[in-house]
Formats: structure tokens, sequence, C-alpha cells
């Protein structure tokens, strides 16, 4: 009470020259303030929080306890799957927008529980493949939770087995889907298609445009282009870890371990194994297994028990023939096993046919053929039987291990249908690693001999010496292919000369002025280069004749993807020390060229300047030295070829300089040589350069002949 | 003082209000409320009871027992020929594979007299005709191919063929349709152009261009490019792309110049290419002015599109542009498709549900940007987001498909033969690769090896190198029967070789060989083959080469160990060319409007005899195989002509010159100097050599042979350092 009247009376002290009416609009004004507040939160979080309560936020629960939606027997049902869908008519490609990292959203709807109207339930909630799929696909960078930024929809309901479940129910269930919208955008997985007694090969729920990712489609219910063919899971990938196996031959040359093959099939292959005898096994169920043996792990021939799948890696050929349906998941125990598989099911779908080639994992087979299996597979070379040993088990590993990976194939093959400008490339998908990492890719792969006329563009490097730089530039200038003459001035301190004290030549001169002394300003792609030709050229190389280098720049058209230069150098491992050593000697062979003088394409200076792998470029600019070792290594790992050495050495000295060649001489400089190799093969991870026993000369090089009739007559003199 | 208290308030209200509608979203990304952050992302839930769950199948369901109620395989295979309709057809279906047991073998319709023929439709039967897969008696046939011109199937066309159903019906090997193959580049008409034939095919298969992909049966039918009816019938223009420049970009982004179609089918996207059009670095210009009645159907933009039209010319465009746009016409597929392609300027594809040409064998998605009708606009900003070293990329693999299979009638109807023939034997079939790396399927014979590593092509790519050995062939027909001792002296030189692996002496005579004992005595083992005395016979594909390289010998030929070598680690670094001693020129004699060659010594080369060269077996297969028989009858008829023939081979495959490696002096006078020889004989000799070269250039439509200025020589060759340090120190012999 006294507190009360305490505050009652400090009250008007508070506010102490306002009046009532003005007290009741400063509360008002305060409470819609607070009630802003609060409603702003609370819609703010409204739809959500309502979601979190129920399905999301409780992390730990069962599948059990989802929400069950009933179905009403007249709630509609899809239209059956459209055979003529594309993905320019059926899919809504403006949900997936443009967007710089060229990927797809894909939303998952949440899981519920569906019954009929007497609430019974229409299929299993959600098989543990299936789940896993979808966890995949939610860890993935495709998932969003946004429904109105997605450009997929994955519904959770599971429609792996088309056994498990009630056609129609689920297409009703399917069809009140929040975003259905006749099935557009929409991605169904399923594994087991048909039922008896037909086995149709594609998922028999109607479905409308929705797209199905699918285990054992024909060629007449693939749908080219939309649908996506998936393999059908093996869950025996997860629980049987079988260690790769080294390619070669295996004690059985075929191997057939499907059970209830038809009857027809059984005769043949038997036929087969009684004209070929040992090397063929055919493997059935086993009748006489002790209980609580699991009779899919074993697999008999003859009273002889077998562990399967284990017993696939015994064997060079696997033959998966075709069921009831045509997908099988013995081709993906046998993938796993590394055994080649020999597919005899006529007008199968093989699985991301779309992106997979087939023809380097496995043999097809026509049904007809069947008779003719075993000399089919014998005319296949042993060196491919054990690339494709390889490949089946990196098939395996990259596509079939996990329902993560089938779906991620997935996705990506659709995301690359949208962005095919993006898309990933037929290497990335079916290169083994191994293969990835010792096979080039040479971005200079068409053979062309660039015509004459475009000449060349020699760029100078140069710090000071002037003189010299003045001769170099005079004798380079009669070359009748030089097209034009940059000098790359890499002196910050002082200015180039006066444009009237340089040469007067027949061809442009540029000066480019450059920011700081770096070595790798002389591999830099400046704009004034317009020739695809480069000559690098050192400001003391005064040596080289006319004739010289214009027969290097005829020999660099012929090889316009190498390095074509004058001194070459070795590389050579150094057994005792464990280490590349660099060699500069008289060697008979060479395995670089100094690009003090040497010749190659524009492109590589893009590569040397924005794509050098590793701190190399940042090492070299740090050491003043070894640049024309990177460029060595950059170009040799890139096209996988070796440098052309052009004409016979030369005593690459000069009067008033201390000698390019005699640069080389110094014993710490050969140490640090020495040592930029084994770094720049570290960093590489391999040694890219390639030695070679040959140089290009003149194809009359000291021939008895005229020399006024030969085309380079001065080659070689010093 | 109240009022403006009054509006005061009202005016925060109304703010609250604002913010309250517009600014959540605005609110929600500043994060102003933390509670809500990142790890609030609703994931799919990880459910306490995951691993309870149960696999969608039972293990035995997915092993197969259980379905023991199949229908029986062969019934199933039986069934669907006798019943199916044409629109399912497929090669297991339809095809009767029986026929192709005596191999791949295609028969054309004998002509008719009077018979109308369309250019094109005459060449693409001359093409198959020239193919080695001919056969002129339809009982050995698997293949049928019709005499009828069906190119074109607009029944408002001048080239449109009445009652082609009732000719066909009549044909006895008709069989309807079954393993006919028929050609066609127009089907259908004004308005809906729709994909009709105005015949019933049967089961036959469709070779046809601007296929739509809902009419194209997979595995079955083949799509191939509309050409021109100029297209040469061989040989074919090269790809306009000289010289890789960097950067990859020229003059233009994107260009279009073409039709506008006011109306009807194809027109919402020819409708819409001006919208993209900005005058700078993209240029896409339409006109309206084509078609009888045009001016009834113009617009507001038609006249000032015209006049735009006329600024620019299209092969100008085409020669300078990076990225064509190749958007569909009425039909599907157009001309501007293969122009863009040889011109090297990127396709980018606007013609939804084109089943691309060729599509079963090439992977467009690396020459060409396969955009949807209905994303335009973003063509432009997804174009210049693709990479330079991507550009570059694209543009060489253009040049290379135009190359390898479009740039003539030929090539595109032997592609469609070759993916038919794959689809027959799917085993010993291209894989993807041999189809879309150089130097392309056609010259990538599947009946060799399947094999990556057995190709000269693909070392790189595959990550190997060929093998370490030689075989040494030598082909020998002394006229008494007996080796003359420089031959023993060469079989000896060859066989000290440390990469040696085998000699194999290819006897071409009419008298036995030798007894066993009086060969030399060699390291290596050494066989006899009994040849025929053809020429063409040394460049069969004996099962006896063992190895990658062939060394190709001559009696008269003479070589030191140290030569061979040599040349063979330089054949090791370029395993697709040949690698030789002696070499000739090539060269174009204006005055008598031919080519010519000569065997003296000169600045360049073009040939590399095979007397004494090193090349890859496989270019024996491909020699014997992919030639057709009336070729090697020629070089059997002439002398001297099979070198020629194998050199031009080679670099059409390749685009390369061959390698001449050093030759020790005296050889090399040796072998320039004429063979003893009667003055007439020579000249006829002579002049039978340039014969056959043109003969052969005739054939191939183009001069294969390209021009080396180099010979490579041992790194220290004839430097001024001691003979002790060099390895090739026999080369130098004075």
């Amino acid at each position: 009470m006294c507190a009360s009247a305490k505050y009652n009376t400090r009250g008007p002290a508070l506010i102490p020259r306002m009046k009532t009416k003005h007290r009741i609009y400063y509360i008002t004004l305060f409470s819609i303030v607070l009630l802003g507040l609060i409603a702003t939160g609370v819609f703010q979080f409204w739809p959500h929080s309502i979601e979190s309560s129920s399905d999301w936020t409780v992390e730990k629960r069962s599948v059990h306890d989802v929400p069950v939606v009933k179905l009403p027997a007249d709630s509609p049902i899809p239209e059956r799957g459209d055979l003529s869908c594309r993905m320019h008519t059926c899919f809504d490609v403006y949900r997936c927008g443009f967007n710089p990292k060229n990927k797809i959203k894909v939303y998952i709807y949440s899981l519920k529980k569906y019954v009929d109207e007497y609430g019974t339930s229409v299929s299993n909630t959600i098989s543990r493949e299936y789940n896993e799929l979808l966890t995949a696909i939610s860890d993935s960078e495709y998932y969003t939770d946004d429904v109105n930024r997605a450009c997929l929809f994955v519904p959770s309901i599971d429609v792996l087995n088309q056994n498990t479940l009630r056609i129609k129910e689920t297409a009703q269930a399917l069809a009140q889907l929040s975003r259905w919208d006749r099935g557009t955008n929409h991605l169904l997985f399923n594994m087991l298609p048909g039922g008896p007694p037909d086995y149709n090969t594609a998922l028999d729920v109607p479905r409308d445009r929705a797209l199905l990712a699918g285990g054992g489609f024909s060629t007449w219910t693939y749908r080219q282009g939309y649908d996506v063919s998936i393999p059908v899971y093996s869950p025996l990938s997860a629980e049987v870890d079988l260690p790769e196996r080294g390619p070669g031959p295996r004690r059985y040359f075929i191997l057939s371990s499907q059970m209830s093959l038809h009857p027809e099939y059984q005769s043949e292959l038997e036929a087969l194994q009684a004209e070929n005898g040992e090397s063929v096994l055919l493997l059935d169920k086993c009748t006489n297994l002790s209980d609580g043996v699991p009779a899919v792990r074993k697999r008999c021939h003859n009273n002889q028990i077998f562990d399967y799948p284990q017993v696939l890696q015994e064997a060079t050929f696997c033959v998966v023939l075709r069921g009831a349906r045509l997908g099988q998941a013995v081709l993906s125990d046998v993938l796993q096993a590394g055994c080649v598989p020999v597919i005899i099911a006529d007008s199968f779908i093989l699985p991301f046919s779309e992106v997979l080639d087939w023809k380097r994992a496995s043999v097809v087979i026509p049904e007809e053929k069947m008779p003719e299996m075993y000399s089919i597979l014998q005319s296949v070379p042993q060196r491919q039987i054990e690339e494709m040993q390889r490949q089946a088990r990196w098939f395996w590993e990259a596509y079939f291990r996990s329902m993560k990976a089938i779906a991620l194939a997935t996705l990506q093959i659709i995301n690359d249908r949208i962005y095919p400008y993006a898309a990933i490339s037929y290497e990335e998908w079916n290169d083994p690693p191994a293969v990835k990492w010792s096979s080039v890719s040479n971005p200079l792969f068409l053979p062309l001999i660039p015509p004459q006329s475009q000449g060349f563009t020699a760029i100078v490097l140069t710090y000071d010496r002037v003189e010299s730089l003045f001769r170099v530039i005079t004798e380079v200038s009669k070359v009748p292919s030089l097209s034009k003459l940059l000098v790359v001035w890499n002196n910050q301190n002082k200015n180039p000369p006066e444009d009237s004290l340089w040469p007067k030549i027949r061809v442009p001169l540029k000066v480019v002025r450059t920011a700081e002394n770096k070595l790798s300003n002389r591999f830099f792609p400046y704009d004034e280069i317009e020739t695809e030709a480069v000559l690098a050229i050192d400001d003391d190389i005064i040596m080289l004749t006319s004739d010289e280098l214009q027969f290097g720049y005829e020999v660099w058209r012929e090889f316009p993807d190498r390095l074509v230069g004058y001194p070459g150098r070795l590389h050579l491992w150094d057994h005792e020390m464990n280490k590349w050593k660099y060699e500069s000697e008289w060697t008979n062979e060479v395995s670089m060229v100094l690009t003090g003088a040497a010749f190659y394409h524009k492109y590589f200076n893009y590569l040397y300047t924005y794509k050098m792998p590793g701190d190399i470029k940042n090492w070299v600019d740090a050491h003043m030295n070894c640049e024309d070792i990177a460029m060595n290594f950059l170009v040799a790992n890139v096209t996988g070829k070796s440098v052309i050495k052009v004409t016979p050495r030369k005593k690459f000295k000069c009067p008033e300089c201390t000698a390019i060649d005699g640069l080389s001489l110094d014993q710490t400089h050969m140490v640090e040589r020495s040592e930029c190799i084994n770094k720049f093969a570290s960093v590489f991870g391999t040694m890219p350069l390639k030695v070679v026993e040959h140089r290009a000369d003149p194809v009359l090089y000291k021939d008895d002949f005229p020399e006024k009739l030969k085309s380079f007559p001065n080659i070689g003199s010093l | 003082m109240q009022t403006r208290k009054k509006y005061i308030f009202l005016t925060f209200l109304a703010s609250w209000l604002l913010l309250f509608f517009f600014g959540r979203e605005q609110l929600r990304r500043f994060a102003f409320f933390p509670r809500r952050n990142v790890a609030a992302r609703r994931s799919w839930p990880r459910w306490a009871d995951r691993a309870l769950l149960h696999s969608f199948a039972e293990p035995r369901e997915l092993q197969g027992s259980g379905d023991t109620t199949q229908p029986s395989p062969r019934a199933r295979r039986a069934a669907p020929l006798s019943t199916s309709q044409g629109s399912r057809c497929r090669m297991e279906s339809c095809f009767d594979a029986s026929r192709c047991q005596n191999g791949f073998k295609v028969f054309t319709y004998p002509r008719e007299h009077g018979e109308p023929m369309s250019e094109s439709y005459s060449k693409i039967l001359a093409s198959i005709e020239r193919s080695r897969y001919y056969t002129p008696r339809p009982e050995e046939a698997c293949l049928f191919v019709l005499s009828i011109d069906t190119l074109d199937r607009d029944p408002l066309s001048a080239h449109y063929i009445r009652s082609v159903e009732q000719r066909i019906r009549s044909f006895p090997l008709w069989n309807s349709g079954r393993n006919h193959l028929i050609f066609n580049l127009y089907a259908g008409t004004w308005p809906n152009y729709t994909e009709e034939l105005g015949f019933d095919i049967g089961h036959a298969m469709l070779a046809k261009a601007s296929f739509h992909s809902k009419n194209f049966r997979p595995g079955f039918d083949v799509s191939i490019p509309l050409f021109p009816k100029e297209h040469p019938q061989r040989g074919g223009q090269s790809g306009w792309l000289h010289h890789n420049s960097v950067p990859p970009k020229k003059k233009y982004l994107l260009v279009f110049k073409g039709k506008r179609y006011l109306t009807g089918i194809g027109s919402g996207t020819r409708n819409a290419l001006h919208h993209i059009h900005n005058g700078r670095d993209i240029v896409s210009l339409t006109t309206c002015r084509h078609g009888k009645d045009w001016e009834r159907h113009k617009d507001t933009r038609c006249d000032q599109d015209n006049v735009d039209y006329e600024k620019f010319d299209y092969q100008e465009l085409l020669h300078n542009s990076t990225f064509c746009i190749v958007p569909r016409g009425r039909r599907l597929g157009s001309f501007r498709f293969l122009e863009a392609l040889q011109a090297a300027c990127i396709p980018v594809l606007l013609s939804d549900g084109w089943e691309l040409p060729f599509s079963e064998a090439i992977d467009w998605g690396k020459a060409a940007v396969v955009g949807s009708e209905r994303l335009l606009l973003q063509i432009p900003s997804a174009v210049r987001c693709i990479r330079p070293e991507r550009v570059l990329a694209f543009q060489q693999q253009t040049q290379f498909l135009w190359d390898a299979y479009f740039s003539s009638v030929d090539k595109i109807v032997h592609t469609t033969l070759e993916i038919i023939r794959d689809r027959l034997l799917p085993h010993r079939s291209r894989s993807r690769i041999l189809w879309n790396a150089l130097p392309g399927g056609l010259l990538a014979l599947p009946d060799f090896s399947t094999h990556l590593g057995d190709f000269p092509f693909y070392y790189l790519q595959h990550g190997s190198s060929p093998s370490d050995k030689f075989t040494a062939l030598l082909w020998a027909a002394p006229p008494l029967g007996s080796l003359s001792q420089p031959t023993l002296k060469l079989i000896q030189a060859v066989s000290r070789s440390q990469y040696c692996a085998q000699i194999l002496v290819l006897w071409s005579c009419e008298k036995p060989p030798p007894p066993s004992g009086t060969w030399p005595q060699i390291a290596v083992p050494l066989t006899i083959i009994q040849g025929r005395t053809k020429l063409s016979d040394r460049f069969f594909p004996y099962t006896a080469i063992g190895t990658d390289a062939v060394l190709s010998l001559d009696e008269h030929t003479s070589l030191s160990t140290s030569e061979v070598d040599f040349a063979f680690v330089v054949w090791r670094s370029f395993p697709e060319r040949i690698v030789g001693f002696s070499a000739w020129s090539h060269f174009w004699d204006p005055e008598q409007k031919r080519w010519g060659y000569t065997s003296r010594w000169t600045n360049k080369l073009s040939i590399v005899l095979t007397t004494a060269a090193f090349y890859h077996r496989y270019y024996h297969s491909l020699f014997t195989e992919y030639l057709p028989a009336g070729l090697r009858e020629l070089v059997d008829s002439l002398t001297a002509c099979e070198d020629i023939l194998m050199n031009l081979l080679v670099a059409a495959v390749t685009k390369l010159p061959p390698i001449k490696v050093t030759q020790w002096k005296q050889h090399k006078e040796a072998a320039s100097q004429p063979v003893k020889d009667t003055a007439a004989g020579s000249t006829r000799r002579f002049s039978q050599q340039q014969d056959c070269l043109n003969q052969l250039v005739d054939w191939f439509g183009s001069m294969p042979l390209v021009s080396s200025q180099l010979r490579l020589d041992p790194v220290l060759f004839k430097d001024q350092v001691s003979v002790l340090r060099k390895k090739y120190r026999y080369l130098e012999k004075p």
C-alpha cells in the first residue's frame, strides 16, 4: 500500500509536466512499438516455428512419429508418365534461374505417413536406403530448405521398390504434395520397378511429368535426356568390405553367380561350361546349408560352397544376366569385386549411361550371341581386361558404392542438363583417379601448322645492359619472320633510353616498363603480343644467327605446342643424394631448353601467369632464378611432350657479357638450379620433364650439298 | 503542438507498419535476430531409429530368387519381331542381325534409268559404293539402301518423289523395310513440319536430318546433319581455324544473321533473337524479307531490321565471331550448324528437342553450347562466363569434328554406316574416346583393337607409352632366290639393335626361301613369312608382328645398328608418325596442273620411304582394312606407289609431316644412286609414280601430305666435342 502510494506519488514526479492526455499518447505509442516488435518477431518465425516444433527441431525422433496424412479414396490421381516428356517440354527451367554457381536447388518434402481412408498405410514409411539418399541430398550443396527457391523437388515418399507400395494410393499421395503441379520438376527414385507377371521396366505409379531416376529402364521406357538411369543398389556394398584387388588374370575366366536364372539361360551357360570346363564356374543357390547361415551370402556348385560376394574376385568376367527385371543388384557386387561385367540384357539402359562410358568397364553381348560368349571374351586383349577391371572398380567406388553416391551422381546429371555450359566433362566422369593423374589433355591438341605469315614476337627482358640489348635488337630484327619486338624494361630506377637512341628496325618496337623487377614479367601475356609465337630472348644473346632464329621459328611452327629452344639442359636422378640434379654438360640427352632463347606459344604465358601450380611463381620471383625451369615444367606437364632443341650447340659467349652459358657454370648456381628442379617436382607431384636424344636441324644440315641452295646455310657457325 | 505530436506519432506508426510489411526479408537477411543462424537450416532429420529401418528390398528379392515365372527369353525375343510397330523399333526387335554373319555389307538398289535423283542423293549412293562395305550382291548384304531419292519429302518441293510407297512395296527385297536404311534431309511441310515422310518405312532405319528426339528411335535411327547440295563428295574443305590465337576471343562474341519468322512454327525463337543484339560484341540481325508474302505479315520492326540486316555480311560475321547462334528454323536443323562448325565459330544451339547429328557417337558438350530456346536471354551472360581455355578447346574441337565427320558427303555417310556397324558388335565397337579424340572414329578401327594403348594416337590421354621393342619386317624378293650379301649384313645390323624383338622376312619370290642354315646367326628370332608377290602385301597386318613399332625394310636397304637405335628412340617420341631415313618431297606443278614429287635433295620433305622406316603396326591394319580394295590393286599395278599411299594415309590421319632422321653419309649416297635400269624404263617408272600420286590424291579428295623443314639428329651430332662422349658416334664416321 505504502509502496504503491509511494509510486503513485512518484509517478507524476517522473513526468512532472506531462498531462494525462499526453501520457496516454506515449503509453499507446510505446505499446504499439512493443506490439509491432512482438508481431514482427512472431511473423518472422511464424511458419517455421510451427514446422520446427513438429517436424524439424526435435532431432532425435522416430520415423514412426511423423504426422499421418489420410488420403480420401477419391483424391486425385496423377496422369500416367508421359513418354514424350523432355527437359524442354515437361521441365520448368525458369525455376532454376541463372546463377553464378551453376547449381540447381533441391527441396525435400518433409516425411509423412500416408494412410488410406481405413487407416491402412500406403507403403512403408521410409526405407533405410531412401533415408540415406535423402540425407545425402540434404547434406549436399544442392539442398535448399526454401521451397520457393527450389528448382527440383524430391518427395519423401519412398518408391524405391514398387513391391512395397500400393500403386494407386501412392500416386494419390504424390498428387497432394504442396508443389506437385502435375509432377513438374519432381524427381522420384525407383530401383525395383514393375511387378509380376509382366514386370514393367519403369515404375508403375502414375507420376505425370515427374522425372524418374530408375533402375532397370529399357529403351522403350527410358526418356532419353529426361529420366536418369540409376543402379540397383546392393546393400552388400555396405556389409562386405572387399579390398581392391590388383588387375590381372584370375582363377576363373567366366563366373555366373545369379540365382534363379531362367532355365533357358541356365542351359546356355551349362553348355558353355561343358565346352570350356574349369575356366567357367556356374554358381547357384545352396540347398544344403545348415541353419543360421544366411543363404544370400553363399553360393554353391556341386555341393562346393563359396562365399558371396568374395568369390566374384576370383573371376575375370562375371555374367550379369537379366532376370525378371533388367536392372540387377548383382551388377554392383560384380563391379565392387573388380570383375568385368558381361551384360546380357537386350534393350537395358545401363546405369548413368548418359555420362558413363560402359564400353570401358564392361562387355555387352546381345542375348542371341550368348553361345559365342567365350570366344567373344577371349578376343578382349589382356591389357584391356586389366583396364576394365580397374574401371569397373572405379565405377563402383564413384557411382555405386552408396546411396549417397547414387543420389549425387543423379543430381549432377540433372544439373549438367540445366547448365550445359558448366557441365562435367567425359573425362571427369569416366577417368579413374590413376588415369586422371597420369594422362594429359593438351590444351593445344589440334594438329595445326600455323601460317608462316603470322610471324613471331620477340620479347627481350632487360635490366640495364643497353649496349648489349641494342645489339640483340639489331640482330633479331634481321630475322625475316619477326613481326614485332617487345622490350620488357625491368629496371624501375632507370628510364629506358630516349626513343631516338633505339636502333632503327623494320618492325614495330615497343618498350614495356614493369612495376617491379620480377623474372615473371618475361612471361606475362602482354596484349602487345599479337602473334601466337613468342621468342623469349635475353639481352645478351647476340650469337644466334638470323638463319638459326628463322629456322627455330619454322621448327616451332611444326611443334607449336612445345618449347623450341637453343641451349638444352638435362635433369638427372642423383642416386647417391636421392634427388634430382641439374646438368648443363655436353650430354646426349635434353629435357629442357633455356628460355634465354626459345620459341613457344603465347598460351603458355597465360598458364605461367595465371595457372602455375603452387607457389612456384612467387618462389621464382623471390629467388630471381629458375623461371626457365618452371616454364619447362609447366609446358611438359600440360602437354606431356618433350622440348625441341634446335641447331648444334654453340658456345654461348660474348665478349662483353659474363655469358649466359657461363651463368650456369658457377658451382653455386648449379646447386640452386638443382634445388629448383627438386622443388618444382615436389610441387607438381611428379617429374613431368621428358628426356629425348634428338635435336632438330635443317634437312640438309652438314650434307654435302651446295650451301647456297640450302634454306638455312648459316647454322652452327661460331 | 498536439497536432504535431499526433502527426509524429502517426508517422511513427506508419513506418513501423511499413517496416513490418516490407522489411521482413531484409531484416532476416541482416540477421537482425541472431537466433536464426545458418545452423538452423532445416535439413533432413537424423532419425533416432534410422539404424533400425528396413532395407528397401529383401536380399532374396535383390538376388533374383522368387521371380521364377518369367516368360521364356527366346519367346520374348521372337515376339516383338512380328508384332511391334515401326515407331517402337530397336535393333534387337526390328533388325535381322543374322544377315550380317558374313560381315557388314551394304547393298544399294540398282538405279533405274530415268529415275529422278537429286545431286545429294546420288552423292550418298556414290559414297556407299566407294566404301569398303559396299557389295553389289543382295544375298550377302546386311544393310540395304534404296535407289529412290527420299531426301526431300516435302510435298511442296520440286524434288518430291511421288508414289514411293507402291514402288517400295513392289521390291522383293523390301521385306517390310527390315535391314533397310533410308536417308532423309527434309520431312514434313508447311505449316507444322511434322516429320512425315509420306510413306510407311516399316522396320527400316532412318538416317534423317533435323530429328526430333520424340521421333528418334534410340539405338536404331541415326541423326545426320543437314548438308547443302554443293557439299563435296570426298575430301572437303578444311576448317577455318588456322591458328590458336590467345586470348581466343574474336571481334564479336556472339552473332546471328538470318530470317525472322513472323508466324508459324519456329517463329517463337527467331522472333526473339533481336532482343540480344547490342551492336557491339553481340550482333543478332534478322530480316523479315523471305517467302512470297512477307509484307502481309510484317510488323513494326521489319523495316528497320531489314536496313540493319544489310549492314553486316554473313561470311564476315562467321569468320570473326567466337560464338554463333544456331537457332531452329522451320525444322530443327539448319545449314548454319555445319557452317559454324567449319568456321570454328562455336555453335550455340537454340533448337529444343533436336537430336544432334551423330549424337550416339559425338560428345557435343565438347564442341557446342547446347542452349535452351526458353532461356535465350541468358545466352549472352552464359557465353561470357565460359573461360578462355574452354573456348580454346571448343574451337579446336569444332575443327576436329568438322574434319573427321562432316566435311564431305563421304564422311557423313561413312560415319552413319560405322555407327550402325558398331551396334551389331557391341563388344567390338568404339568407345566414346575413339569417337571424340583425334583422329576420330572413322580412322580408329575397332577390329584392330578396342584397347586405347594399342593405337598410336592415345598414349598421352591414356597415360601410357609405346612398347620399347620393334619388329623388323624385311621385304625380300630376290630375283635369284638367294639373299645378297648386303641384305645379310642388314639383317645382322638390325638384329644387333638393343630394341629389336624379332625379324620377319616377307618372302615374296616365286622360288622357295633358302634353308634355315644359310641365314645369318643372330640373337633375335627370325621368321619367314611366305608372301604373295603383291606389293600391298608389305603392309598386311601379320599377326606375327607383336610389337607396336614396325621397322619396314627392303632388301636393298643398308643401315647400321646406330641408325636403327637412334631412329627407334626418335619414333618413341612420335609414335603416330613415320620415322625414316630417305625422304622425298611433293610439289604442285602449276604448268601441268598436277602434283609431282621429287627424290632429289631438297630443303623440304613430305614423304619418307618405307624401305627403311619405323611406324606403328596399326597402320598395317589401316592400310589393309580401311582403304578400299581398288586402291590396293592400283598400288600393286604401279611401282613404288605403296610408299606414297602409306605416306598419304598416315598424313591424312595425323595431319602432320613424317620425320626424317640422320642417315650415315655413305648409305645416303648409295640410296640416291639411281637403280640400274634402262633409261626408257626409268622414265616410264617416273611417270607412273607421278600418276600414282595424282590418282591417290584424287581418291583422298585433297592433298594430305604436309611438308617439314627439319631433320632430327642426335643431340651432339657433329658438335665439336670428343667423339667418345657421343652416344651415336657411328653416325658421324666420315
